[in-house]
């Protein structure tokens, strides 16, 4: 495509050109299109996504994601592990949200199995679960103001990071791959200390969270960078199949832990928070009001958990599901994580197919990049949350 | 003016919100703001801490290394079966025992002669602690085992013993939770951590041919007598009282 | 007396000059550098470097540059060799040069130089068009950096070179716009002149807004954040550094670190009022200089650590649309001053 062609008029707001007419002196000057390879190693991916450019100067004419350099087989290697393994390896294809995702593989066994989980399990892992989307959000926070050139929210993201990571590790023993689920409940009880640590951090986090405002929200230059950059409006959102912050920020307010309510999800106060324009900036500004809705839900499950056991009085042996199908949504810090589960009444599931957010979103870098210039590939390429074994599997 | 500090953040808040919906200001406002925050960012001490200087003070529950109290392997080969990534290699052999009185059957028992776990293949999931039904497998959060060499990071038994040495106790729970510890099980050697840093500390762990020549346990009466009263099945009793009767000899013998 | 004869030696006393010159060219950024990594680390809650040397790290830099000798000094295969190989040295020595005229103090009381007193003291030369000399040398820099980019063979490297090079043309302007205001306020080029001239009052106070175009504009030209388009590292991997190994790199880098320290330096001269201070005159002149080089790069450092990376179509926007008329208008002002005063 010729300089000439491109469009000038209807252009996304804040490009080049803005109400300036391009004119090119002579139609005899040839340009050539230049392909672009994106990663798979490269810094903005953080992953080995790649993305191929075809650019006209600095502006992109088409993005083409190629993915599947992380596959590990997620789906049949489940066909091949029973359920108490599946719930280990289903920590690792999102590894942020590693808790989310385990959850969701404990609550399809459960629901196959007809497994009654206690209640004070259940307020346990909400709990978890949102300590998690705290943990992933903030990831995203500040590797989001790194891609565009700030690199001190993502020192600051990983100061929050490391406390509620040592919260997590007080619990389940582990920093990032909990795998503290199980079927039917949860491994242990959490230990003395962890409710009132948890308070404060609760408290900690919320002050600090004015750091990232003061630097990124209610920065100019962010605010230049972002606004009216990769802008997707709700009904495309939907056709895609995205899910999550980036649905949110879009307008559409479709939250699985609203509409259909899993755990105690429907017995706690808290909103979604939801954007106008779908552009960069909403979507940054959604993952961060999410925070702060999490943060409200955590302090509810504090006051609201029951005593109890942790595990249902009676288990079987063996894990054995009856021969049946059922598919669990949950909300997961990126978006909507689905678990197809078919059991023919084995120790392993016969099918295991999971419906990842990353995937879906992944899927959208296409339709957003299209006529941006390179530099907002960041912007856009940042503020698509994604992980990238999350795409994968 | 009496104000409390809540009121006043909430005050200072609203100011700034105003002043940064302005428009030229608000943009002067927010660059400024940032650069306030990395200031005093700066003037607080930094939250690194110096790792190889500094220990760092781990959770009891952190997963560091799976340590392995042999004594109380039985070969039952679950923790190698439900690995998912298939890192523990274990190998035994049957032992004829001598029979207890004679003309009895001679009794075969399971010998561990091999119990190893690859952690460069491990990815410290947990599994093996959990299916364990002899408590022989326990999580440290000891981790400072980095090698060079990939092959060194294959622990065996002897090194998987020693990691014992670095098994805290189980932490206390939070209110509400129902200890695990207090049901079923005897109050005696109840936590099988606490017992084992214990009995680590106090004495090395009996060879393998000795244990052979041990005399069977027998049963302790008063501990016997006293699940009895406790209310626990004749069956309970009887385990709990061998359990004691074994501590008791160990005592003796050290 | 062999002393008076040695300075009485013009070629003596030359190359005294060029040793001083090339040491504080050597030290300096590697002490910036320094600053840069501590500050950077603790305005992120981090304790940057604190093992080289054993004190905080102090040895870090000497280290890093040990490490640059002893790697492998790679050129790709499709580079164009001698010109992959020449550019870093384009970029360093221009940069090297601004420090040559750059007045660190008042002139010398007395004086044996032969040109008489008043034409030494603590600089390397003074040159009558100092001011257009420095200006003009420190642009070159960008032929190197073109000559990198274009000789790498890499995509990325082309971007970031052409966008250095765009950068370049439209801050240049500003620059010498916010600086020749200065040159008429003072009624001089030599930038020892420029310096004597602020003795009664610094030259940023009377327009701010000069001071803050040159800071803006001596930002773009050094590509230091919020204006680093040109090596953006999440865009374009390194720009024009990207295929750059070893010593090569380091010489980047350095002259990265010289030019903060030489446009601090440049902007202390012009509108810091050089080495006059304030409240305490009895500090020697080259201190208040070397102290105010320090703030003003630290300020760099400082923005470096806050902000996010402006696009390069917002970069130009911003010099033809807003600086280069504020300036314009400030030099209008400036001869208004002149010819009423």
């Amino acid at each position: 495509m010729a300089v000439t062609e491109l469009p000038t008029a209807g252009m996304l707001p804040g490009g080049p050109g803005e109400g300036v007419q391009v004119v090119i002196a002579g139609e005899e000057l040839p340009t050539q299109e230049m392909t672009l390879s994106i990663g798979p190693q490269h810094p903005s991916t953080h992953g080995v996504l790649r993305v191929v450019l075809t650019l006209d100067g600095e502006r992109i004419d088409t993005a083409t994601p190629v993915i599947g350099y992380m596959h590990r087989a997620f789906d049949k290697l489940s066909e091949a592990r029973d359920y108490r393994q599946i719930i280990a390896l289903s920590n690792r294809h999102d590894w942020l949200s590693a808790f989310g995702n385990e959850l969701g593989v404990a609550l399809a066994t459960e629901r196959l199995m007809g497994i009654e989980v206690p209640e004070r399990a259940q307020w346990i892992r909400m709990l978890m679960a949102e300590w998690n989307r705290v943990l992933n959000h903030l990831m995203f926070l500040g590797s989001f103001g790194l891609e565009l050139g700030a690199m001190t929210p993502m020192f600051y993201a990983f100061r929050e990071r490391e406390d509620i990571q040592t919260l997590m590790e007080m619990a389940t023993g582990a920093r990032m791959h909990f795998t503290y689920c199980r079927v039917g409940g949860l491994k242990e009880d959490l230990p003395k200390g962890f409710l009132q640590y948890s308070e404060v951090l609760v408290k900690r986090i919320r002050h600090r969270l004015l750091d990232y405002e003061g630097l990124l929200l209610g920065n100019e230059i962010f605010k230049k960078r972002t606004v009216g950059i990769g802008v997707l409006p709700g009904e495309v959102a939907k056709s895609y199949g995205v899910t999550g912050p980036i649905l949110h920020a879009s307008g559409v307010a479709e939250d699985s832990r609203k509409t259909e309510p899993y755990l105690k999800y429907s017995e706690v106060d808290f909103d979604v928070p939801v954007g106008n324009h779908g552009d960069s900036f909403d979507r940054f500004n959604v993952l961060f009001h999410r925070i702060e809705q999490s943060l409200k839900i955590i302090e509810q499950v504090h006051a609201k958990l029951p005593a109890g056991p942790i595990m249902p009085g009676k288990m079987p042996k063996y894990l054995k599901p009856p021969e049946g199908w059922t598919y669990v949504r949950t909300e997961n810090s990126l978006g909507e994580t689905g678990y197809y589960l078919v059991s023919r009444g084995d120790t392993k599931p016969w099918r295991l197919k999971m419906r990842t957010p990353s995937f879906h979103n992944v899927s959208m870098i296409p339709y957003l990049l299209k006529g941006v210039l390179l530099p907002d590939l960041i912007a856009v390429l940042g503020s698509v949350f994604f992980v990238v074994g999350d795409v994968d599997r | 003016m009496a104000m409390t500090k809540e009121e006043r953040t909430a005050k200072l808040r609203e100011l700034e919100q105003k002043i940064a919906s302005k428009k030229g200001i608000g943009a002067l406002y927010g660059l400024v703001k940032g650069m306030s925050v990395t200031m005093r960012t700066m003037l607080k001490p930094a939250i690194t801490t110096q790792y190889p200087h500094v220990k760092p003070d781990l959770p009891e529950r952190t997963r560091g290394v799976i340590a392995l109290k042999e004594e109380n392997c039985t070969v039952c080969m679950l923790c190698s079966r439900e690995c998912p990534d298939w890192c523990i290699y274990i190998d035994s052999h049957k032992d004829v025992m001598p029979p207890k009185t004679p003309g009895a059957r001679a009794r075969t028992r399971n010998v561990l002669d091999r119990f190893a776990i690859d952690y460069a293949l491990c990815m410290y999931c947990g599994i093996c602690v959990d299916v364990c039904p002899f408590d022989a497998l326990f999580w440290s959060p000891h981790f400072e085992y980095s090698t060079d060499d990939l092959s060194t990071l294959t622990h065996e038994m002897d090194t998987l013993a020693k990691w014992m040495d670095f098994v805290p106790p189980p932490p206390p729970l939070e209110d509400g939770a129902e200890d695990p510890s207090q049901e079923g099980a005897a109050a005696d050697s109840a936590t099988p951590a606490a017992g084992t840093t214990e009995a680590a500390e106090t004495q090395a762990p009996p060879a393998r041919e000795e244990r052979h020549d041990e005399e069977p346990p027998q049963i302790d009466q008063e501990a016997y007598d006293a699940a009895i009263a406790q209310g626990k099945p004749d069956r309970e009793a009887r385990a709990l009282a061998k359990k004691a009767w074994i501590l008791k000899r160990r005592k003796a013998q050290s | 007396m062999i002393f008076y004869h040695f300075f009485s030696n013009p070629w003596a006393v030359f190359a005294l000059k060029l040793a001083a010159v090339f040491i504080f060219f050597l030290t300096a950024p590697l002490f910036l550098g320094y600053v840069e990594h501590k500050g950077l680390a603790h305005m992120q809650s981090r304790l940057g470097p604190m093992e080289a040397g054993k004190f905080h790290g102090w040895a870090q830099l000497i280290a890093d540059g040990v490490k640059f000798i002893q790697k492998e000094d790679i050129v790709p295969d499709a580079a164009d060799r001698r010109i992959f190989m020449l550019a870093p040295m384009i970029v360093i020595i221009p940069v090297s040069l601004v420090f040559l005229v750059i007045p660190f103090g008042p002139a010398a009381v007395s004086c044996h130089a032969p040109a008489g007193a008043g034409a030494c003291g603590f600089w390397g030369e003074n040159f009558d068009v100092g001011i257009f000399f420095v200006l003009a040398i420190s642009a070159i820099s960008v032929i190197g950096m073109l000559m990198a980019g274009w000789a790498s063979a890499n995509k990325f490297s082309l971007i970031g070179a052409i966008r250095g090079a765009a950068q370049l043309i439209a801050y240049e302007l500003p620059l010498v716009l916010a600086a020749s205001a200065v040159a008429m306020q003072a009624g001089t080029l030599s930038l020892v002149g420029i310096g004597d001239a602020q003795k009664a009052y610094w030259f940023v106070f009377p327009q701010i807004a000069r001071f803050i175009i040159f800071v803006i504009a001596s930002l773009a030209e050094l590509s230091r954040p919020p204006f680093d388009m040109p090596i953006a590292d999440s865009e374009i991997i390194f720009g024009h550094m990207t295929e750059y190994t070893g010593i090569r790199f380091g010489l980047f880098l350095l002259s990265e670190y010289a030019g903060i320290v030489s446009l601090s330096a440049i902007a202390v001269v012009l509108y810091l009022g050089a080495w006059h201070g304030f409240f305490v005159p009895w500090i020697p002149g080259p201190i208040w200089t070397l102290a105010k080089i320090g703030a003003l790069s630290f300020l760099v450092i400082w923005l470096r650590a806050t902000y996010p990376r402006l696009r390069e179509d917002q970069l130009q926007k911003m010099a033809w649309k807003y600086l280069i008329p504020i300036a314009l208008v400030n030099i209008l002002l400036t001869m208004i001053f002149k010819v009423v005063f």
